[in-house]
């Protein structure tokens, strides 16, 4: 199979230059990034068909092997209306992102900040368990009501549910 | 004509029905109608395909009448026509409690009228690449379902969504670039994309290329099922979906792609060549993603880690590759879904019921509405592993498989296992007694629907902290079913399919097993598709 080199050097350039805008925090870059990769793997495709100044269409008397491959050209076909449709829809996400929030960056997720800034220590975890944990006693006092036998001081406005 | 003939009808069906809601964009009622009565009769068509799989073998349906290699051709076997099966009936009840949802709400129009088309869309798009014998079908199928996922993950368009979007389309789009790149390059290695060519023609490839192009595709469908190293974009961008859209896509968008590397490591690159890898990161995506679970207070994060954890399951089932290895998987996948999804729906009605889904918030639940502990105590024993349900018996198979194995990785594998296993029983167990068995008095700033109702009203005084923005979504709107029928009964019927995965684990099993004995065969598979004798 002959390959041409230009396209192959095209493709590189388009890998290397779509990567480095996904590897960007403005989404309108991550978005040409994403554009560029889909056209390295078109190209990267259309090259599979092998070189060039083949027969594209039907030519009588022409030998099987000198038609160039066809196959290729209908999966890039297919793949450039996806990539199509999905920078029509990054698009939308943009714009909107751009509405609310007036950004164009890729925010951080605020409950991974709430979960990574927590303390180690859980209340209700790692709370002193009373020694006796059971709410029936034999002695027919009053149970004491669960939580607030383990509860610290800042839980000691908490009303009670005994009416 | 046999049964296998009616496999296009699961592509095609859900696409009319996707049409037909588009058109009734303002009859909500009526679409409604269309997308249950379509989805139905798509899972009865499959049911019968199911039924009629173990005894017709492998088919090939050849669309548009084309002979493989060239044409495209939709392949049933008793591993693709199970997941048909799952896939839809948890599809389904996904999409009468969304509807139920929306009718408890009573929002008849607004923007969540796209819900029906996309969902369908999404369906087809999951049963494309279940039944397809082609890669770039594969792929195409793949963008279907994505695109209908990126539109369900922003409905709405919230800040959230959108920002939780933004992460998952961009991802979700890298993982088909390398899937395209891949098909590019095994199109220039072999000529054909055609799996049942591909696996007869691969074997005489180079075996550095073959390791490359082995690679490429794993990479890129690790992403998509979410293992490990691959995995860090789930647990963002799920859980802010509605939750039906969360249920849906943690039931069935990962497996899709845990389908796809099946698919790879036994028809295109057969072999224990990267076995070693495969085991090591199934053991790192059960460790790390339960861990990861226990740091969480949200719910639909917590299930999210869960899920992750869980894909290492099937992971470690592939990577063993004997027959039972891979017949447990096939069953864990099954499993899976349901419980999986079930845990979820249920995360929607507690978010329903004490108005969020942080369990700090959260108490005195299994007392307000026991119905709800109940169905959230089986799927989540189902998800530890308890005997009788059918997760032990996944479980109880992989590690049956790894200790049949022998070697001192396979044993570290079963004690990761294992280990996973109990520790989604403490997380589960967390959540229970936070949300379900403390007095609601005793969370953190609980919101006013968990204590409001306590006793008709008397003691809404108690919440603390209540400002007029925390009374939830329900706030103005009076009066509010908490708990619809609409809504708790596709759950109730999810939770009962997660206990019939044990009732009827016998045949299950065996049908498993030999979809696994089909797979590792793999003669059956090209057979059907390029005629006999065509490998060799």
């Amino acid at each position: 199979m002959t390959v041409d080199i230009t396209l192959i050097v095209l493709m590189a350039v388009f890998f290397a230059a779509g990567i480095y805008l996904l590897l960007e925090r403005s989404l309108t870059r991550v978005l040409l990034g994403l554009i560029l990769l889909g056209n390295g793997a078109n190209i990267l495709l259309l090259s599979m068909s092998g070189g060039g100044g083949k027969s594209p269409l039907y030519v009588s008397g022409t030998p099987a092997e000198d038609y160039t491959d066809s196959l290729p050209q209908a999966l890039i076909l297919t793949a450039i209306v996806i990539t199509f449709a999905v920078t029509a829809f990054m698009l939308g996400i943009i714009y909107r992102s751009w509405v609310l929030g007036r950004q164009d960056d890729v925010q951080d997720d605020p409950e991974d900040r709430r979960v990574a800034d927590q303390p180690s220590y859980d209340y209700e975890d790692d709370a002193d368990i009373a020694a006796d944990t059971t709410e029936f006693s034999d002695d027919g006092s009053a149970p004491e009501p669960a939580g607030t036998s383990a509860s610290g001081g800042d839980r000691a406005d908490r009303p009670e549910d005994t009416p | 004509m046999i049964a296998a003939d009616l496999a296009p009808l699961a592509v095609v069906l859900p696409f009319l029905g996707a049409a037909v809601t588009f058109l009734l964009l303002r009859h909500s009622r009526a679409q409604r109608a269309v997308s249950i009565t379509t989805l139905s009769i798509t899972l009865l068509i499959e049911v019968v395909m199911l039924l009629a799989a173990p005894s017709a073998g492998t088919h090939a349906v050849r669309l548009g009448g084309w002979a493989p290699p060239f044409g495209i051709v939709l392949v049933v076997d008793q591993f693709s026509a199970l997941m048909l099966v799952v896939s839809s009936a948890v599809s389904l009840a996904v999409l009468i409690y969304a509807a139920g949802q929306g009718m408890a709400d009573g929002d008849e129009d607004g923007p969540v009228s796209i819900f029906h088309p996309t969902y369908l869309i999404l369906v087809a798009g999951v049963s494309n690449a279940f039944l397809t014998g082609d890669l770039f079908n594969l792929y195409v199928g793949f963008e279907i379902l994505l695109t209908a996922s990126y539109v369900l993950m922003t409905l709405g368009g919230t800040a959230p969504r959108i920002r939780a979007g933004v992460t998952y389309v961009v991802v979700s789009v890298v993982s088909s670039m390398l899937f395209l790149i891949a098909i590019a390059m095994i199109y220039g290695a072999t000529g054909t994309v055609n799996m049942a060519d591909l696996a007869v023609k691969l074997e005489s490839v180079d075996p550095a290329t073959q390791l490359v192009l082995h690679l490429m595709l794993l990479v890129a469908f690790g992403i998509k099922a979410a293992v490990f190293p691959l995995s860090f974009w789930l647990p963002d961008s799920y859980p802010t979906a509605p939750a039906p859209v969360t249920a849906v896509f943690a039931g069935l968008l990962t497996k899709v792609g845990v389908y796809a590397m099946v698919r790879v490591e036994t028809l295109l690159f057969p072999g224990d060549r990267i076995n070693t890898l495969l085991m090591v990161v199934a053991l790192l995506t059960m460790i790390v993603g339960i861990l990861g679970a226990l740091a969480q207070s949200d719910l639909k994060r917590l299930l999210s880690f869960t899920l992750v954890s869980h894909i290492g399951y099937m992971v470690f089932g592939l990577a063993i590759s004997t027959r039972i290895g891979l017949g447990a998987a096939v069953y864990y996948v099954a499993h899976h879904i349901t419980v999986q999804t079930s845990l979820f729906l249920v995360t929607g009605l507690i978010e329903r019921r004490g108005g969020t889904a942080n369990m700090d918030r959260l108490g005195g639940l299994a007392k307000l509405s026991p119905l709800l502990g109940i169905l959230f105590f089986l799927p989540a024993m189902n998800l530890a592993g308890i005997p009788p349900f059918s997760g032990f018996l996944g479980k109880l198979g992989l590690i049956q498989a790894g200790v049949e194995l022998g070697t001192p990785l396979a044993y570290v594998l079963v004690a990761g296992g294992v280990l996973t296993s109990l520790l989604t029983l403490l997380v589960m167990a967390r959540v229970w007694n936070r949300a379900f068995w403390r007095s609601p008095a005793d969370a953190e700033d609980p919101d006013p629907i968990l204590l409001a109702s306590k006793a008709d009203g008397s003691s809404v005084g108690t919440s603390r902290h209540v400002t007029g923005e925390e009374t939830g979504k329900f706030a103005g709107k009076d009066p509010v079913t908490l708990l619809p029928g609409t809504m708790t009964g596709p759950t109730i019927g999810l939770v009962a399919l997660g206990l019939a995965l044990t009732l009827l684990a016998g045949p299950l099993f065996t049908l498993s097993d030999d979809a696994a004995q089909e797979m590792l065969d793999r003669t059956p598979y090209i057979e059907a598709v390029l005629g006999v004798g065509a490998d060799g």
